[in-house]
């Protein structure tokens, strides 16, 4: 099952897949045109991984990490299917990020590996946007180049785990501009989907809702307001965002 | 007697109080009561976001080390990371300490809890969009390096104490010159304040949501003051922040904990 949330001529409704469009939880039929999609899931605790893939490791001359490095996300970062992400007009380097996002079903509490995908919801798209000119060596990545406003766009659906065989074995790709620019699998992970469960789980409770996001291969390039940037999981979907400029005035 | 916002056990509406700060009585209902005798859960659930290295003197304990590798510079812009739901507990809940650990790091720290929606907002507004203080014990398990999130360290379950209370923000005049003591077992371990803090309240409320929004009901930690100081299984930590409040909880081994009670 395919499921997402989207505002729908001035209220917010739950809407699954159709043939053609999207159905609404009240049974109307609408265009995917027609809606504004929200993030599938509402962001409770979200958790992101740093250098989890070896390539993307070393492409920013990093070691693989011993532990997973991972970082939270704050609500306010959000947003769904066919968003808009603005560039800061001082940026010199703005890269998408394509990841598989985990979206946790049941609490979770020291979970051993072999048992982690019970603790599955499901699964969908996420573009973790950075920018770099804003890093500094504290808490690296820090807020700043990480949580910023809109700049992480998520969907744009929550497909449920059961319509995925092997979430470790998914092709990603980033297209910008219908280049495609960045390609990968879910495969070179370096701590996959279950060592990552087992590890939170070891020291915090998850809870239904929360999301793990899984990290990125390598191919970030920067990207400049006026790009159409698609992030592409096999089977899970075809997020798209838009780079707009940092002008007050969008009239 | 000031004005107050607080979350009791057992309804899920926040209630307003009058509190008095001086002997901690509670004006609830009309009805004076002691505020040990009143069940409190976190009065606030929005996100919380902590502050790295906001005390003068947690700057110059970094010393030298700032300007080499791993950090090579002082911070610019403010250090935030997220003190995620599992964490959140209230006044007088226990703080579990995990198998393995020691000592606990108490983190006590004056919280921002934001009113309206700050996005881009001035120095000289900020205070505008803060509904009240309250108190919050930033718990950590001591850790040396901060070149790395430290979510292992700072986001286990039940370490973000917060309460009793939110004060509101009339009632604090100057949120820059608050007194914060730490007492462990009724013993002062660390006295500081927040004349000490690098970017005073309304700086850091401008200089954070110059990038990201705060809203109404999260909570901005202004930062914990240097050398925190340590707690152990069975001691009883009181964070005291001056016009604000009186934050109580006990350590307690995770193991006592799991079965799920809240330990009262």
């Amino acid at each position: 099952m395919k499921q997402t949330r989207v505002a729908y001529a001035g209220g917010i409704y739950h809407a699954t897949e159709a043939e053609e469009g999207l159905k609404l939880q009240d049974g109307r039929i609408v265009a995917e045109e027609e809606v504004v999609w929200l993030p599938p899931v509402q962001p409770r605790t979200v958790f992101a991984l740093g250098l989890n893939y070896s390539d993307h490791a070393s492409e920013l001359s990093f070691n693989a990490p011993e532990e997973p490095l991972v970082f939270l996300k704050g609500p306010n970062t959000f947003v769904g299917h066919r968003s808009v992400t603005r560039r800061p007009s001082d940026v010199t380097n703005m890269h998408y990020e394509c990841e598989l996002a985990v979206v946790i079903g049941s609490q979770a509490r020291k979970v051993k590996r072999e048992d982690a995908y019970e603790y599955v919801a499901g699964y969908t798209v996420a573009n973790d946007y950075a920018f770099r000119d804003y890093l500094e060596n504290y808490y690296r990545p820090n807020l700043r180049v990480k949580n910023r406003d809109n700049c992480t766009p998520i969907g744009p659906w929550l497909v449920s785990a059961d319509q995925i065989s092997d979430p470790m074995n998914l092709s990603l790709k980033t297209y910008v501009n219908g280049e495609i620019t960045q390609e990968g699998s879910t495969k070179d992970m370096i701590f996959g989907i279950p060592e990552l469960i087992e590890y939170l789980s070891s020291f915090m409770t998850l809870s239904p809702g929360d999301v793990i996001l899984t990290g990125t291969p390598k191919g970030t390039v920067d990207t400049k307001v006026g790009d159409e940037v698609i992030t592409e999981i096999e089977g899970v979907g075809r997020l798209k965002n838009t780079i707009v400029g940092d002008e007050a005035s969008h009239l | 007697m000031g004005k107050a916002i607080a979350k009791f056990h057992g309804t899920l509406q926040t209630e307003e109080v009058e509190v008095n700060l001086a002997d901690n009585m509670i004006l609830l209902n009309q009805k004076r009561v002691p505020a040990k005798t009143l069940y409190w859960e976190p009065p606030v659930s929005g996100t919380i976001y902590g502050t790295l290295l906001n005390f003068k003197g947690a700057i110059e304990k970094m010393g030298g080390a700032l300007t080499e590798p791993p950090y090579k510079a002082a911070p610019k812009a403010p250090v935030l990371y997220i003190k995620p739901a599992n964490t959140v507990s209230g006044h007088e809940s226990p703080i579990p300490i995990p198998a393995g650990e020691t000592f606990l790091e108490m983190g006590a720290s004056l919280g921002v809890v934001i009113g309206r929606r700050a996005t881009r907002v001035t120095e000289s507004e900020a205070l505008d969009y803060v509904m009240g203080y309250t108190v919050v014990n930033d718990v950590s398990i001591p850790h040396e390096s901060v070149f790395r999130p430290a979510v292992k360290y700072k986001a286990r379950d039940g370490f973000c104490p917060i309460g009793p209370w939110v004060i509101l923000g009339d009632e604090v005049e100057n949120p820059d010159a608050l007194s914060i003591r730490v007492y462990i077992n009724n013993e002062l371990k660390q006295d500081n304040t927040t004349a000490n803090l690098v970017r005073s309240v309304s700086k850091l409320i401008a200089d954070v949501s110059e990038f990201m929004t705060l809203d109404e009901g999260d909570i901005l930690l202004v930062g914990v003051p240097e050398n925190a100081p340590l707690a152990k299984n069975g001691d009883r930590v009181r964070i005291e922040i001056s016009n604000v409040g009186m934050l109580e909880n006990v350590i307690v081994h995770e193991e006592e904990l799991m079965s799920g009670g809240d330990g009262q």
